[in-house]
């Protein structure tokens, strides 16, 4: 609010990293929720729905994997910066909760409407499907940006480590 | 009947009683020398040693015969067990277990440039992933399944050279000129993905692959989606295993540098 008292708003490092820690977080947690509570449990998602371009099936193998290395990546950077005493946790929550909401945008545009990898569901009016997706999307990503700029001055006051 | 059996039984524990027992033997010498190895390490190998007979057994090569049963089969021997064993550090048990004299001539194999080019993570890459688009899109599955030398030299093909992927990008034994972090995370990252997408190739093509194999294209689109998931869990795993390694040597070297910096460092 008083962005004047503020004038020089550099993030600080470890805020930004911080920031890219959790975003990776979020994206890999999101990515593997989605293969495990909507392919395997409730088994919604197609695995493969034979309208799906062969680009959308190139894509979705990197994007898979990449994933994971979000996750796995993610992971160590959170374990590193816990151990080096340098994690701006708040920042990190920030950064988790866009992930998470990133993701789900993507996942709902990209790969549900453009490449066409598989429906939310089958046999059923896919419109409000899509719109509670979409929709709860764009509210995790919004709530994960407030937090972004609420944490803007995380680490700053106080010397980096 | 009850013969093969009994060989199947032999072959399966022999597989996995032959590596321990080196590899036992590797600890013994290094013991009686008076140095120490970490537990961890001969548990990840005694590990990847019952990965492997457990695939070889009896009851997994006939549930091998169904294509799901065939896909456990191949993950275990193929991504599980070659990860456990990796994570042994087998090299580096070697060449403390041996003489000056013999250490010399195997370093000379490890630093050939032959070997340097085969333990290249693009190379186990290819061998590992490109073995299975050749096992399922060419006849050689069907092959497989009527010629008992053929099945065999595919299980060897799947066991090495998913220990030769997961040796270069994971390994804790040292590798001459391996790539970097981002490189290996790189190749494995294409690697996965030429895995899932010759797994929804598979269920996309249930009825006509693998050619030949005449198998129900239901049995098929079940055993694509082990393959794509259960080649998602064993990624998972190698990243880890990736990460994990650079993470202990970054803070190992950090506390060798606080160390050196406080005149504690003994010469080793």
């Amino acid at each position: 609010m008083t962005a004047a008292a503020h004038p020089a708003p550099s993030p600080s490092p470890a805020r930004r990293r911080a920031l890219l820690t959790g975003g990776m977080l979020g994206v890999g947690t999101m990515a593997a929720a989605d293969v495990v509570v909507f392919h395997l449990v409730l088994g919604w998602h197609h695995f493969y729905d034979r309208a799906t371009p062969s680009v959308g099936l190139l894509s979705d193998g990197l994007l898979q994997t990449s994933y994971l290395v979000l996750l796995v990546a993610g992971a160590f950077r959170l374990a590193d910066a816990r151990r080096a005493g340098t994690l701006a946790r708040r920042s990190a929550v920030a950064g988790f909760v866009t992930g998470l909401g990133a993701f789900q945008l993507f996942d709902g545009v990209v790969d549900h409407k453009l490449l066409r990898l598989h429906q939310v569901r089958y046999d059923v009016d896919l419109l409000p499907y899509d719109l509670a997706w979409i929709g709860s999307s764009v509210v995790l990503l919004v709530a994960g940006l407030v937090l972004v700029r609420a944490t803007r001055h995380e680490g700053r006051d106080r010397a980096d480590r | 009947m009850s013969g093969a059996l009994a060989a199947g039984w032999l072959l399966a524990g022999g597989a996995a009683a032959l590596p321990a027992w080196l590899y036992l033997t590797g600890v013994r010498i290094r013991a009686d020398g008076g140095r120490g190895w970490p537990p961890g390490r001969t548990a990840a190998w005694l590990l990847g040693c019952l990965l492997t007979g457990v695939a070889l057994a009896p009851p997994l090569e006939a549930a091998a015969a169904g294509a799901s049963g065939h896909m456990v089969q191949h993950l275990l021997l193929g991504a599980a067990a070659p990860l456990a064993l990796v994570l042994g550090a087998p090299v580096t048990l070697l060449l403390g277990a041996l003489g000056p004299a013999a250490r010399r001539p195997v370093a000379a194999v490890l630093h050939a440039r032959a070997t340097r080019a085969l333990t290249h993570p693009v190379t186990g890459a290819v061998l590992a992933v490109g073995g299975l688009y050749l096992l399922y899109l060419t006849p050689l599955y069907a092959l497989s399944t009527r010629s008992g030398p053929v099945h065999a030299l595919v299980h060897v093909h799947l066991l090495a050279a998913g220990c030769l992927f997961a040796w270069a990008v994971a390994g804790p034994d040292p590798a001459p000129r391996r790539p970097g972090t981002g490189t290996r995370v790189a190749v494995v990252v294409a690697a996965g993905g030429a895995h899932a997408v010759l797994a929804q190739l598979l269920y996309a093509r249930a009825g006509e692959l693998p050619p030949g194999a005449g198998l129900a294209a239901g049995e098929v689109e079940a055993a694509a989606q082990v393959m794509y998931h259960g080649g998602h869990l064993a990624d998972l795993a190698l990243l880890v295993a990736l990460f994990a390694a650079v993470y202990r040597r970054r803070w190992w070297s950090a506390a060798r540098a606080g160390a050196a910096a406080d005149g504690r460092l003994l010469t080793s």
